[in-house]
């Protein structure tokens, strides 16, 4: 089983990389990245404060664009190709594929998020000429940002395993939107009455919450960031991605492929 | 089939179990980071017009978000009987800098930030955030009615209500009254007949909500005082006819001074005092009584 489930994942991961909308997305957000110092000469005294949040939205955000648009290729691109049906041809459980492209675009982007890690630390370093101790605290922000496309990966994965890619993409970045509002859902279902209370409420805890996630500003801003919030996001980031895996294995289980 | 309906159990199993573990998850991280943590962060953004270039052209769906969170601030400080409302100004500014044009929040932002007690207490505040709303639409005449009310009743300035009223009785369309309550402020009338004419004004200009129940709970608390007023100057007339106070109400019955046991506006009746002053049956239900009524002293 874990042969079966690292070949399908380093084949993901090879695909991913060949894909060349990456190296596209790769270059645009290292060039943003790497514009952050430009950016910083044109306000006053907030240099690092717009580096910071400039190189860390870009690594979030063009992370979330690559988790979307290679996911929802996953399953897609395979029945198309055909070539599905040569892996299931083979002793290779459903849910072994579904789990393998997980793992698979999962490596892709971490290695995605550490190459732009590296460049924006480069940035930093020529900004700020030295990194501090302080800096580091900005390596828990990026490690939210990676717990965040475990969730969007999942989500993807979830939504193109019964749906068209165009769909799927529009469906993950509908959840992504709304999840990053999750607190201000789960506000609101706080303060409502009646079925509109349990409605939101149910929704709240459905939908991913993002917002715990995002800790971009206060990293900016040199708020330390509480043990308690990074195990209980991790622990949560884990959790959420398994169960939306399961929904999606339980889809492709029984989705007919003929 | 048999490995296929395995796959099946266990992914469903594992679907609710992982969900329901989410959850609890969620819950924790709510205790950790705190109820209104999304709320703070507007402190680190905290001017609307960056916000505003930043919303890409959707500066309209941002300030109905910002609306909302603000409405969510306030309840739920107002829940938890806060003395402080830090964040409601910056979220009023950043509501009002995004759609300028968004009344309500001018409307019912404004009696938020001015009340004492159930609210910021920052009337000066408040003031700003009506002139702002003026200057975007001057041709809404309920926002000149929120400024005099305001200057009148939160910060005692007779002139500046005044102004207010004035400047508001000139837009057309606007009601009548305008003109009365622009010469009542020039005469300086701080009575409650005043208060519960401007009060019964905030209560009909505005949504439901916090502000508007808060308008209600000081009109009802006006009303009993009113009502108290008046029974009190009838205890008077009979303590004039007969030279002693009377035993109870039905004394001012028997006497043609009353009509039956007086009661207020929750149906309990109202307390007649041995020194002849009267008061409410239950003072938990009026949260703002004596707040312009006039100095009585006991009969002797």
């Amino acid at each position: 089983m874990i042969s079966r489930l690292s070949a399908i994942t380093l084949n993901t991961f090879r695909e991913a990389v060949r894909d060349r909308v990456l190296y596209n997305l790769i270059i645009f957000a290292l060039l943003l990245v790497a514009s952050a110092p430009l950016f910083s000469q044109i306000s006053i005294a907030i240099e690092r404060l717009v580096l910071v949040n400039l190189g860390l939205s870009s690594i979030s955000l063009f992370g979330v664009i690559i988790a979307v648009f290679i996911g929802i290729g996953l399953v897609s691109k395979e029945i198309e190709k055909k070539t599905l049906y040569t892996i299931l041809s083979r002793p290779v459980r459903r849910w072994e594929f579904v789990v393998g492209k997980y793992i698979g675009l999962m490596v892709t982007l971490v290695v995605n998020a550490a190459l732009m890690t590296l460049g924006f630390y480069i940035a930093l370093l020529l900004t700020e000429r030295k990194l501090t101790g302080g800096d580091s605290r900005l390596l828990v922000a990026i490690y939210f940002i990676i717990l965040e496309f475990l969730i969007v990966t999942a989500i993807t994965l979830l939504f193109s395993s019964f749906s068209t890619p165009i769909f799927s993409a529009i469906f993950a970045f509908a959840v992504f939107v709304i999840g990053t509002f999750g607190e201000d859902l789960r506000n609101f279902a706080a303060v409502a009455q009646g079925p509109t209370k349990w409605v939101t409420t149910g929704a709240a805890y459905l939908l991913p919450n993002f917002s715990a996630l995002n800790v971009i500003s206060q990293v900016a801003h040199d708020q330390p960031i509480s043990g308690n919030l990074i195990l209980f996001n991790t622990v949560y980031a884990l959790l959420y991605s398994a169960a939306v895996i399961a929904a999606a294995v339980l889809i492709f289980e029984h989705r007919n492929l003929k | 089939m048999k490995h296929k309906r395995i796959v099946t159990v266990v992914s469903a199993l594992m679907l609710l179990a992982l969900l329901a573990g989410s959850v609890l998850t969620r819950h924790m991280i709510e205790a950790a980071r705190g109820r209104q943590a999304t709320l703070e962060e507007v402190l680190y953004v905290p001017s609307g017009k960056v916000l505003k270039r930043m919303s890409l052209g959707y500066s309209g769906l941002l300030a109905d978000i910002y609306w909302t969170r603000t409405v969510q601030y306030f309840g739920s400080r107002l829940h938890e009987h806060a003395t402080r409302y830090d964040l409601l100004a910056p979220l009023l500014e950043i509501t009002t800098d995004l759609d300028p044009h968004l009344i309500v929040a001018y409307q019912a932002g404004s009696i938020f930030l001015s009340q004492g007690g159930m609210g910021a207490g920052q009337p000066d505040k408040a003031v700003a955030l009506l002139e702002k709303g003026i200057r975007e639409n001057p041709e809404y005449w309920r926002l000149y009615f929120t400024l005099g009310f305001v200057h009148f009743i939160d910060r005692k300035d007779y002139k500046a209500a005044q102004e207010a009223f004035d400047r508001g009785s000139r837009v057309p369309g606007t009601l009548p009254w305008m003109k009365v309550m622009a010469a009542q402020m020039a005469e300086r009338r701080s009575d409650l007949s005043t208060a519960i004419i401007l009060w019964k004004g905030i209560y009909d200009g505005q949504p439901d909500g916090p502000a508007r129940t808060n308008a209600l709970q000081h009109l009802q608390s006006l009303q009993a005082d009113a009502s108290m007023e008046d029974l009190e100057r009838r205890i008077e007339a009979y303590r004039e006819r007969n030279g002693v106070l009377p035993k109870d109400w039905t004394d001012l019955v028997r006497d043609g001074l009353l009509r039956g046991i007086p009661v207020d506006a929750f149906g309990e009746p109202f307390k007649l005092m041995p020194d002849g002053t009267t008061q409410v049956h239950d003072p938990s239900h009026y949260l703002y009584l004596g707040e312009f009524r006039s100095e009585k002293k006991p009969s002797p």
